[in-house]
């Protein structure tokens, strides 16, 4: 395994923007995307805010110019992952070019509207809402899209999967097996996740305060994020001028529980301090930390641990962008990679919204507003997931 | 670079758990599904641990602790699953208790356990293996993108232990909705699905996980030399593809001793992968599997068990067998499709 592996290109789509410049705006004039739920049907609707990305089915097809009958996963997949390839100048029919995608609903979004007919007969129901049910389905229409026909996979390691996908992609860069990765993740808002969550009493009635000491659960969203990841011969054949490089990433188990984080964050310690490591970087190098920050009881304490862990008191800028997207679940580690790497493009940090008091336990006061025109060499990206599955990843300016 | 079987788990709708000899007793049955025949779930999990989990997580489980347990190996070092359609009983569980209750008073173990990763989770928990962990779920590609992360952890350390698997499930709701896109045939024997004409497959399922190392020992007997996945290709390319894939793992396509092929009784698709083998491969012994362990995503990962039980017992059973060639059996390639939009090909050897 040898080589660097450049980012060539982002795109993103969620709560706070349909594309790269939007999302920028957003994030400089403090604009949450958290709001009521307005595109589909649920008795929720006027209880539970959410990150809905600011269009219809019907609006990103017409967008897109493609078909409305696919799954919104997919249409947002597609919208982030065209955005990325545009970006990066890279000619993918002329390399070893890979799609890897992560999500966790995949077409829930269409199936659960499906079952309401299927279940009271089960030769009832539209089979063309189920037919892209599976999670690899919703990468099958994004790569056909885009014209990928090499590799392409997906990942599910519930809320850490985009992140894996990423360190994938880079991981077939360095061992030599394709040259350009599209990797990321994708996922639509379903009622599936809501009532799912909601279950677990752990959505917030309110808009969510990530790290904060009043902090009530999380707000779910939805969106897609993608990078384009090149070798260094496609940046020097292509003449390309990337901004930054995947310096590191690692992948732990918590194995403390189904869906509770260890108190003492261990396992998010460990994907942190061996991301560090592969990056040959020191703690103090890292200039922001995009945290998971779900603005759940459990993952604030037992992250905010192990970033104490980390740094006692010594801490870089660091917030949790969830308050502005909601939780994006499968989708956070490509969004929040976007963002990271905007950062570090444009030498800023984001501001970790609606925080007034810090957690008593840990006491970290994470970034309150947008700043710019600082140096941001180095970003450290969390992402956990059920399952106790932990990913951290660094991107650091070339 | 070759990684090495230690152990293996297998829960089929054969017997292919135990100290049974190899398909000794195949397992025939009639309609169109195929359902596993489970162990006793007791050897492995706990009571109160057994209740809480599904079916697809109790296969899982146990069809890990088997590969390890064969294995010799406590704790590994990473647990790489595949599975394209995830939990789906906790899945049709949590979606119908949703739309009876509308949305009201929903018991959320269900949710929890109906996210994919939960049976690599699972084992990770039960083992406190904190190390790495992932899910693919890439239709026909799960179990084989989860055989190619492992082989490169191997590649980038090789002294791991990496516990390496393909998990799908038949729920009574998938069932009756594949059927509706008529994938299935109503058939009086699944043995001689291959051999019946007519057209559509049935439906399968199963857990395998297998223990693999970059070091190899003494009593080693069965190496995995490569693995490839090709995606939306046409035939011609197919070909062309399975023969660099010979190549590049330095041998001639005349060296393959066994290619089972993934043939599911739907006559196009079969046809395609039988020439292929007749051109590329005129002196091998031919051989099947579908018509064991039935259709489905992960079937690639009974393949694989398949051929590595054959080389290291240095015979092929006689309901595997299409063609006989009498040759001792040292190198084994599984070609695989999956509705001819996914094909992979995998490549065994003896050591």
């Amino acid at each position: 395994m040898k080589g660097r592996v450049y980012v060539a290109g982002t795109g993103v789509i969620s709560a706070i923007g349909n594309s790269i410049p939007e999302t920028f705006t957003s994030f400089k004039n403090h604009t949450s995307g958290v709001g009521k739920v307005t595109l589909f049907d649920t008795v929720y609707k006027d209880t539970l805010p959410v990150g809905e990305v600011k269009a219809s089915n019907a609006d990103l097809a017409a967008k897109l110019s493609t078909n409305p009958n696919l799954t919104r996963t997919a249409l947002l997949g597609i919208s982030a992952a065209r955005e990325a390839v545009a970006a990066s100048g890279v000619d993918i029919q002329k390399w070893r070019t890979g799609l890897i995608s992560a999500t966790t609903v995949g077409g829930m979004d269409k199936t659960e509207n499906f079952f309401i007919e299927f279940l009271k007969d089960s030769t009832r129901g539209q089979l063309r809402n189920v037919v892209h049910h599976e999670c690899g389905s919703a990468t099958e229409l994004i790569a056909d899209d885009l014209g990928v026909n090499g590799f392409i996979s997906t990942i599910n390691t519930a809320c850490s999967s985009s992140v894996n996908a990423i360190a994938l992609g880079s991981r077939l860069i360095r061992h030599n097996i394709l040259d350009v990765v599209i990797a990321g993740g994708a996922d639509a808002l379903s009622k599936f996740t809501l009532n799912g969550f909601n279950s677990l009493m752990i959505l917030d009635r309110n808009p969510c305060r990530p790290f904060d000491s009043s902090r009530n659960g999380l707000n779910l969203g939805e969106g897609a994020g993608f990078v384009v990841l090149v070798s260094e011969r496609v940046k020097d054949e292509q003449k390309l001028n990337p901004s930054c490089i995947v310096g590191g990433y690692a992948n732990t188990n918590d194995a403390f529980h189904q869906t509770a984080s260890s108190p003492e964050g261990r396992g998010s310690f460990g994907a942190m301090t061996k991301a560090l490591a592969m990056a040959n970087l020191s703690p103090e190098k890292i200039d922001y930390i995009n945290l998971h920050g779900t603005g759940t009881l459990n993952n604030d304490l037992s992250e905010g641990t192990a970033v104490k862990r980390l740094y006692g008191d010594r801490y870089p800028p660091l917030s949790s962008t969830k308050a502005f997207t909601g939780h994006t679940l499968g989708a956070s580690g490509g969004i929040e990679a976007v963002f990271s790497i905007m950062a570090i493009e444009q030498q800023c940090v984001f501001p970790n919204l609606r925080f007034e008091t810090p957690i008593p336990e840990i006491d970290i006061r994470p970034q309150l507003s947008f700043e710019s025109n600082i140096k941001v060499s180095h970003v450290m990206s969390n992402s956990f997931g059920f399952g106790g599955n932990c990913s951290s990843i660094i991107f650091s300016a070339t | 670079m070759p990684v090495y079987i230690k152990g293996m788990g297998n829960i089929s709708p054969q017997k292919t758990w135990g100290d049974d000899p190899l398909l000794a007793n195949p397992s025939d049955y009639s309609g169109s599904k195929l359902s596993c025949i489970e162990p006793d779930y007791g050897q492995f999990l706990d009571v109160k641990q057994l209740r809480r989990m599904s079916r697809i997580i109790k296969m899982g489980v146990a069809a890990g602790t088997m590969a390890l347990r064969h294995a010799g190996v406590t704790t590994p070092d990473g647990i790489i699953t595949g599975t394209s359609f995830g939990c789906l009983e906790d899945t049709g569980v949590f979606l119908t208790k949703l739309i009876e209750n509308n949305e009201n008073a929903l018991n959320p173990t269900p949710f929890i356990q109906s996210t994919h990763n939960t049976i690599g989770s699972q084992i990770a928990l039960l083992l406190q293996c904190q190390g790495y962990n992932q899910t693919y779920s890439q239709r026909a590609f799960s179990f084989e993108h989860a055989l190619l992360d492992a082989i490169l952890e191997l590649k980038e350390n090789t002294d791991q232990h990496i516990l390496v698997g393909g998990v799908d499930e038949i729920t009574s709701y998938s069932h009756s909705l594949q059927k509706r896109f008529g994938i299935f045939r109503d058939s009086s024997s699944s043995l001689n699905l291959l051999k019946s004409g007519g057209d559509g497959t049935i439906n399968g399922e199963g857990a395998v996980y297998i223990t693999l190392s970059g070091e190899k020992r003494k009593d080693d007997t069965v190496s995995i030399e490569s693995v490839l996945t090709i995606y939306n290709s046409p035939g011609n390319d197919i070909k062309e593809k399975v023969r660099d894939f010979i190549n590049e793992a330095s041998l001639n396509t005349s060296a393959i001793d066994l290619v089972l092929l993934g043939k599911s009784g739907e006559k196009e698709g079969d046809a395609d992968l039988e020439r292929i083998a007749s051109d590329l491969f005129p002196t091998a012994s031919l051989g099947a599997f579908k018509h064991l362990c039935g259709e489905y995503p992960t079937a690639s990962a009974f393949a694989l068990w398949l051929g590595a039980r054959i080389i290291h017992e240095g015979k092929t059973p006689a309901i595997v067998l299409d063609r006989e060639s009498g040759r001792s059996m040292n190198n084994v390639l599984i070609v695989n499709s999956y509705f001819e939009k996914y094909h992979s090909l995998i490549l065994l050897r003896a050591c």
